[in-house]
């Protein structure tokens, strides 16, 4: 390995040569075929691992000048500073955990059901320790900090063993390399220790051996190649590497100079507690280690602390060395610790002893006493002429970028942060002057030994380097980034050509990206053909389901309101109405309808980018809003991000989270626990899977080149099918993995038993197949990404299953072919996404580490039909970087990290902070409209909730055809017409002069913009035109016509947009190009519709010219329950009624009746009982009527006067009985026991108005006299007191008498003093 | 008309232990003269059925049921004019309504050696000119009209006012031609939950967006609201999204405080109303 790179510095082999040589596996053809050079051939077996190798040599090498990375660097800084103090095993756990802990900040432990998905603490405590050191303060200060991040972590030495890992642990990128193809045994080899065979170091040593013999007789080799070479082939076969104190102390990196034991120390944050104390010592026991690189033994100690500081600490490490090859044991580690921590408290006390730098010389007497100016704290001044070794570096940097280029590497966008790690290193101004180390290193015989990197200058130098050859990605990355990229003195400095390309790329880009799209809480609405009762097997299943629903948003409401505050936990409040709701579901057999309702409602609140950012507090305030409109809604958006969106670096690779709303899902389906639910969730998810990944999303031909509207429209609707996938994706992945989830990675063994078991199963969604089918037909930008996401969840085990690896096989092939470039078969921006969620699926911890370089790429599998058709969804440009970052909101680090630079490096470069320039106050008055807009744009979502789906992808489908073809018919008319008259001035200006063509051209063109802008306002007519009538045919006929013009409006409203939005943007392109066309031509060839009127709703007859200001029937009924009251009694002493306003009630009464718009069927019947029973009270005179004209006069005249308004007043009633009710009234009542109880309780009974009355019932016909006499018998049946049973009976017979002979044309009154007189006379 | 907190705790605490009479009501509206009158009824109402609800268990065991018979029976014996029920709810803090109820059901059971069904007592009650016992009927009847919270009367102003008030709602909203789907259109396609209107075309009201709207004939005090809130606004907000309730007589201000999240409160029928694009030129 150390060989090809050796090759390489030495120049004797061309860095083309090693790709070529990397990308032709071997055995495939004979050497010569594929050019591969020659000093190469021998080593082919060693491709494998030897980008692994560039990659931890790159790391090794840094390590020491990374020491300050951004206030929390992702991933390799940190470890450094204790790198640096360390011994090289040492370094290497560190690195091992730390590292690996920066990237994967945890694993997420599903299974304790934490309501922490970013997990920040664990990112927060793993920065913490590399910096503080925490695991150095302890001998075996690696274990905790390895034990308690489970994740996986990046490795550095290219030797790796597994020594110290725990099961736990996710093996490091520099452990693949000793994983080989059948590498799994390696596991087993960390326990044997130092000197065990490494599983991987077999094979090679063994095939080496081969190499070797057959290139005895080969040309010469140079000295350390052939140094390197014997020593291979000296070293037995059963170890292959050389034991580690043979290597370790010829190695630099390995074995840092220890003058670097302050470097943590460099760290903006001053107040760290913890001081590591840092050891030097090998561990053999506990960490095996060879190392290719390493130079042979028999070097001069004296060249390896070439760059050390202190003698002291030469000494220590020496004897560290020493010991530990002679013991095994810890005890010398301890010791070594006590050594260096009373040496550190010696250098504490100088305050130069905390500000050194990896980079320090060799003097101990500057390290010593040197107090370092203030400025020392600041970052290192770049500079170019300090560089040393460029050749070597830009060799480097050459093969570096062409692994990423050929997407060798397993993440690419790992590799550019750890590139802008270096290009925003922080060395202190002390490391300035390493000359005398460099001088030292020429001399160093090992080329890829030596110390490449130990300057801030040359790492630098290669940054910017590898920044040139990746520009190409790098240019097509968010604008921000851009522009902190164009603002980077190091870069303007280094290579102002590409200073300037990336200045031109900043000012060009149109990349904005924005990670904070405000979504509202929305609730699924309810959709009569899905959820009605028909629906439903019973009732009860029915109106459960009802509830479940209620009950679900409830708990919704109450996570939305509360899952922030602290101590809040989900299972604790939620856990169990979440399980009393399955039962529910349970018992009546409503999974189903369940889980069509959670995985909508899933949709709905996180679709959105950061998984629905909707949490109550990431709402912008809406008085803030209304008050800014949505001109200023943008920019308090970009500003609210900066305060919201974590500034923190978490590195480009998170673990895979469930962030925002997401959450809330996943809590509940862990608390639901249901299996039932589950099924019928994942069952649910696979179907919306299938649905919208077998969507068409792009209907036509592409036109080059210049975006159509029409493509517009489809990136749109891309992005969100590709975001909906993603996040079903997630889910079913989350789902179908949960039942296999642990926490730590599962033994050999158990993984065995488990894949043998597992291996029988069919996977709930056939993935593989959709996977290669979405490859054959193109269509690969839209399932690979959803894809990653359901892989990124696997548990430990499914990659190892014939399936998923199949799966995982399949994609790396598509990584692997998929070289970033512009071509037919796919847009740029398309495959950087796929590689961008491949590399991170790579890094995702569960993920297998050793099947990224191990993998065989075969090319099985990978037919893809040369035929682009329609559906070629690849070859459509569809991503764009809003879409990239929204799928990948990690790449976000990378601007993180060079923000963080420039925040950090203070007044030097002080013009780099910018500041939050407050977007106040300036046009916050005239904005009244602006916010009548987002008003309506507001309704304009409001309005699609409740319809029925089609509604809106109608009005979408119109508006978007009708854009389209207003565009069309745009061209086909305005424009051909002005390219018309264009052709006809320009005709007769070429004729005039030769002059320039260009010149002319704008100028005609000039004139022709102004008439363009008729193209909006033909378009506008157009639109309103022909939206109406798309819309009303394709809804269906029985659309209520509010809805339907409503619904014309938005089409036609949002076809106008369209076209507007694209003529207004693209008419005077379109006509210049169009001109332009014609010129070239010539040149050759010499020659709403208005609301409409709702149908009123149809009302109950009131009469003509009704106004409805008739009394409320409500307000009638209590009036009368009024009089009812005084009439039962209790009365108040003196309680009376005004005859006057009982009369007037009466006549409202009659008012209320006959305007039929407040009545309903109660009120009327409730009405008719009541007036029934006021009747019967005033018959029996228990009604206290107070009369105006009071008259104390005679009891004959007091009768006469009181008997007139009794009989006025039950006149007015029988009138109204037989005129104004709707519904029968209850007369009959009257002749109740009760009523007539009352009559029964009076003493001087008035049996006149009781007659008054019989005959007022008759005559208004509301009941008929021989009712009435069966009634009056009915009643003598009853248990009356004697004497009212006897004048009852002669009522009887009076009142049938006379309605036997009378003639109704008899004035009542009359005929009832007649008949009183009878009745009277007679009892 | 919508109250502080304060003014209405003022009032509910004034309302403590009155009967529910119409002589009770007449001397709250003396006492809070400023208030309209359907208000304080509504909240007298509401705060005397809160009563009753806590107290609705002691007046229905067995000893207080035989107690109120003898006591009934004693007195019709001595005066059977006399209003011997409805005083002995008041005495003891009963709604006379359901006095009449509890005396009623022991009346008949006594009768009929059968515990009588909830109908048949609903339809005496409803129609006291049933009653068998003409005298039982005057005293139930007097309870029942003298009853200004309970009973098949004041259930009845209730349905009418609830309904008057819908049709009110229904005629502003035919008014400012918003189209909407009523409750019993809903019913009809199938709708679990429905308030008394759904806007085809949804409209925002003070810049809040509403697809329903809910006509509530009383006051909203904390309970009702609340129970409204569970059982009725959410399950809208749940299937149909943002809404707005009208509480026609009035609300506690404080309630008003889910705006943000979909329920919107109001008094009247509500003034400032933007419709979708009711001008397109403005765009």
């Amino acid at each position: 390995m150390a060989a090809v790179l050796e090759l390489l510095l030495r120049e004797e082999v061309a860095v083309a040569a090693v790709v070529r040589w990397l990308l032709h596996g071997p055995g495939h053809r004979p050497a010569e075929e594929n050019h591969i050079h020659e000093k190469l051939v021998s080593l082919s077996l060693l491709q494998k691992d030897f980008v692994p190798f560039l990659l931890n040599f790159l790391r090794e090498q840094t390590s020491q000048i990374l020491t300050n990375g951004p206030s929390t660097p992702a991933k390799t800084p940190n470890s450094k500073a204790h790198g640096s103090q360390r011994t090289g095993s040492e370094r290497r756990a560190g690195h091992a955990t730390s590292s690996r802990v920066q990237l994967f900040s945890q694993r997420t432990s599903v299974t304790t059901c934490t309501t922490d998905t970013s997990f920040s603490p664990a990112v927060a405590s793993s920065s913490s320790s590399s910096f503080s050191g925490s695991s150095l303060s302890s001998p075996c200060g690696d274990f905790p900090s390895m034990v308690s991040s489970s994740s996986p972590s990046f490795g550095y030495s290219p030797l790796l063993n597994h020594g110290e890992k725990r099961s736990s642990q996710k093996a490091s990128l520099g452990s693949f390399l000793t994983a080989m193809p059948e590498a799994l045994p390696a596991r087993r080899g960390r326990r044997k220790g130092s000197g065990s065979v490494s599983a991987s170091g077999r094979p090679v040593a063994r095939d080496l051996g081969h190499c070797l013999t057959e290139e005895e007789d080969g040309k010469s080799d140079s000295a350390s190649w052939s140094g390197g070479r014997r020593k291979w082939s000296e070293v037995p076969p059963v170890s292959a590497r050389s034991p580690p104190s043979q290597l370790n102390l010829n190695n630099l990196e390995e074995f840092p100079p220890m003058g670097a034991a302050s470097g943590w120390t460099n760290k903006s944050k001053p107040s760290r507690r913890i001081n590591p104390t840092p050891v030097s010592a090998e561990r053999p026991l506990s960490k095996p280690k060879m190392c290719f690189t390493s130079t042979p033994v028999s070097q001069s100690p004296a060249a390896r602390f070439s760059s050390g500081t202190s003698l002291e600490a030469f000494t220590a490490v020496q004897e560290g060395n020493l010991t530990s090859m002679i013991s095994n044991s810890l005890q010398e580690e301890r010791e070594m610790l006590k050594k260096e921590r009373c040496k550190l408290q010696h250098q504490a006390s100088s305050p130069a002893g905390i500000s050194l730098d990896p980079g320090t010389p060799t003097k101990p007497s500057y390290t010593r006493s040197a107090s370092l100016p203030p400025e020392s704290h600041l970052v290192t001044c770049a500079d170019l002429t300090k560089v040393s070794c460029k050749k070597q570096l830009e060799c480097l940097a050459q093969l570096y970028s062409s692994c990423i280029a050929e997407n060798l590497v397993p993440n690419i966008f790992l590799e550019l942060f750890f590139v802008l790690q270096l290009l925003t290193s922080k060395g202190t101004s002390t490391a300035e002057d390493g000359d005398s180390d460099l001088e030292i290193n020429e001399r160093t015989k090992d080329a890829s030994g030596k110390q490449h990197f130990r300057s801030v200058h040359n790492c630098v130098y290669f940054a910017v380097q590898v920044l040139d050859y990746q520009y190409e990605i790098i240019s097509r990355l968010e604008k921000g980034l851009l522009k902190l990229l164009a603002e980077n003195e190091r870069i303007a400095s280094f290579s102002p050509s590409l200073h300037r390309r990336l200045r031109q790329a900043y000012e060009s880009s149109t990349a904005k990206v924005s990670l904070l799209l405000p979504c509202s809480v929305q609730s699924v609405s309810f959709q009569p053909e899905t959820d009605n009762r028909s629906n439903f097997p019973s009732d009860r299943a029915f109106h459960i389901f009802k509830k479940q629903r209620d009950i679900f948003y409830e708990l919704l409401r109450e996570w939305e309101d509360n899952h922030e505050k602290t101590g809040w936990d989900f299972e604790r409040v939620l856990g169990n109405k979440i399980r009393a709701m399955m039962a529910h579901l349970s018992a009546t057999c409503n999974h189903s309808h369940f889980a069509r309702l959670f995985q909508k409602q899933l949709i709905q609140m996180c679709k959105g980018p950061v998984g629905g950012g909707a949490s109550s507090g990431d709402t912008p305030d809406q008085d803030v809003l209304n008050m800014l409109g949505s001109d200023n809604l943008s920019r308090l958006k970009r500003l609210q991000e900066r305060f919201i969106v974590p500034q923190s670096i978490r590195g480009p690779c998170p673990p895979p989270s469930f962030p925002g709303c997401q959450q809330f899902f996943r809590d509940f389906i862990l608390s639901a626990g249901s299996y039932q639910f589950n099924q019928h969730l994942m069952d649910s998810l696979c179907l919306k899977i299938l649905e919208l990944n077998g969507l068409t999303l792009v209907e036509h031909e592409h036109s080059d080149g210049e975006a159509d509207m029409d493509e517009q429209d489809e990136k749109k609707r891309f992005t969100v099918v590709l975001l909906s996938l993603r996040l079903l994706a997630k889910f079913l992945g989350f789902l179908v993995f949960l039942p296999y989830r642990t926490v730590e990675q599962p033994t050999r063994d158990l993984q065995d038993s488990a894949v043998a078991l597992r291996n029988q199963t069919l996977p709930v969604l056939d993935v593989l197949k959709l996977l290669r089918q979405s490859i054959q037909d193109h269509r690969s930008i839209l399932t690979i990404p959803w894809i990653v996401e359901y892989l990124s969840l696997v548990d430990h085990i499914a990659p190892f299953l014939d399936y998923y690896r199949k799966i995982f096989c399949l994609l790396l092939q598509v990584y692997r072919l998929m070289v970033l470039s512009e071509d037919k078969e796919m847009s740029f921006l398309n495959k950087l996404l796929i590689l961008a969620v491949l590399g991170w699926l790579f890094q995702v911890p569960s993920v297998p580490e050793e099947l990224f370089f191990t993998t065989d790429v075969r090319q099985e599998g990978l037919m893809m039909d040369t035929v682009t058709s329609a559906q070629a969804l690849d070859s459509v440009p569809l991503v764009d970087q809003q879409l990239l970052y929204t799928c990948c909101p990690y790449l976000g680090e990378l601007r993180k990290l060079l923000a963080s630079f420039v925040a950090g490096s203070g007044a030097k470069n002080g013009g780099f902070i910018r500041k939050i320039t407050p977007t106040a106050a300036e046009s916050l008055a005239p904005k009244a409209s602006v916010t009548q807009r987002k008003l309506q744009v507001e309704l304009e979502q409001a309005f699609f909730h409740n319809q029925p789906p089609s509604l809106r992808r109608t009005v979408e489908f119109v508006a978007e055809r009708v854009g389209s073809n207003c565009v069309k018919h745009i061209k086909a008319t305005l424009v051909a017409e002005l390219v018309q008259r264009a052709e006809v001035m320009l005709q007769d200006k070429v004729k005039e002069e030769d002059a320039n063509h260009d010149k002319l051209l704008e100028e005609v063109c000039a004139h022709l913009y102004e008439e363009g802008a008729q193209a909006l306002i033909k378009g506008r007519e157009f639109c309103k035109k022909k939206g109406p009538e798309a819309v009303r045919v394709l809804l269906p006929e029985e659309t209520s016509a509010a809805v339907l013009s409503s619904a014309e409006d938005i089409a036609v409203d949002l076809a106008t947009e369209k076209a507007c939005g694209w003529l207004s943007a693209n008419i005077a392109a379109l006509i210049k190009r169009e001109v332009k066309a014609t010129f070239n031509r010539m040149l050759k060839v010499p020659g709403l519709a208005l609301p409409s009127e709702d149908a009123l709703e149809l009302r109950r007859d009131c009469p003509a010219g009704c106004q409805h200001c008739a009394p409320f029937p409500s307000q009638i009924i209590n009036e009368i329950k009024d009089v009812l009251c005084i009439a039962v009694g209790p009365r108040d002493e003196g309680e009376v009624i005004d005859y006057i306003w009982l009369e007037c009630l009466l006549g409202r009464l009659s008012e209320t009746l006959r305007c039929r718009k407040f009545m309903c069927p109660t009120s009327e019947q409730q009405l008719a009982k009541c007036t029934v029973e006021l009747a019967s009270l005033l018959v029996s005179d228990r009604v206290p009527l107070r009369l105006r004209v009071e008259s104390p006069e005679k009891t004959s005249e007091r009768l006469r006067v009181k008997n007139n308004p009794t009989c006025a007043l039950l006149k007015l009633l029988l009138s109204v009985w037989k005129e104004d009710f709707g519904t029968p009234v209850p007369v009959q009542l009257i002749f109740s026991k009760k009523n007539i109880g009352y009559l029964a309780e009076v003493k001087q009974r008035e049996w006149d108005l009781f007659l008054f009355m019989l005959h007022g019932l008759v005559e208004h016909e509301l009941m008929r006299s021989s009712e009435i006499e069966s009634c009056l018998r009915s009643l003598e049946e009853l248990p009356w007191p004697s004497d009212f049973l006897k004048e009852l009976e002669v009522l009887s017979r009076v009142f049938t008498s006379e309605h036997r002979v009378a003639e109704p044309r008899t004035n009542p009154c009359e005929l009832t003093r007649q008949s009183l007189g009878t009745v009277a006379a007679q009892s | 008309m919508k109250l502080t907190k304060a003014q209405y705790d003022e009032i509910a605490q004034f309302l403590g232990h009155v009967q529910p009479t119409r002589q009770s009501l007449r001397k709250l509206k003396e006492r809070f003269p400023s208030q309209s009158q359907s208000t304080l009824l509504s909240i007298f109402s509401q705060e005397y059925q809160k009563q009753i609800k806590r107290t609705h268990a002691k007046h229905h065991t067995a000893e207080a049921v035989e107690t109120y018979y003898q006591r009934y029976l004693n007195g019709v014996m001595k005066n059977a004019a006399a209003p011997v029920l409805l005083e002995l709810a008041n005495e003891v803090d009963f709604a006379p309504s359901l006095m009449a109820r509890i005396v009623l059901e022991r009346f008949l059971q006594e009768k009929e050696q059968a515990i009588p069904s909830k109908t048949l007592i609903n339809s005496m009650l409803r129609d006291p000119s049933q009653i068998p016992d003409g005298v039982l009927a005057n005293q139930v009847y007097q309870c029942t009209v003298n009853d200004c919270c309970y009973g098949p009367l004041v259930d009845c102003i209730k349905h009418a006012i609830g309904h008057e008030h819908e049709v009110l709602l229904r005629e502003m909203l035919l008014e400012k031609n918003l189209s909407f789907i009523a409750e019993d259109q809903l019913r009809a396609k199938g709708y679990d939950k429905t308030p008394d209107f759904i806007l085809e075309v949804p409209v925002a009201v003070e810049g809040h967006i509403i697809h329903w709207i809910e006509s509530k004939a009383s006051f909203g005090d904390e309970s009702s609201h609340q129970a409204y809130l569970q059982d009725q606004f959410w399950s809208y907000w749940n299937r149909f999204g943002p809404g707005l309730v009208i509480y026609w007589y009035g609300f506690i201000e404080e309630l008003d405080c889910h705006r943000e999240r979909g329920i919107l409160l109001k008094d009247c029928f509500p003034t400032d109303i933007v419709t979708l694009r009711h001008s397109m030129a403005q765009r």
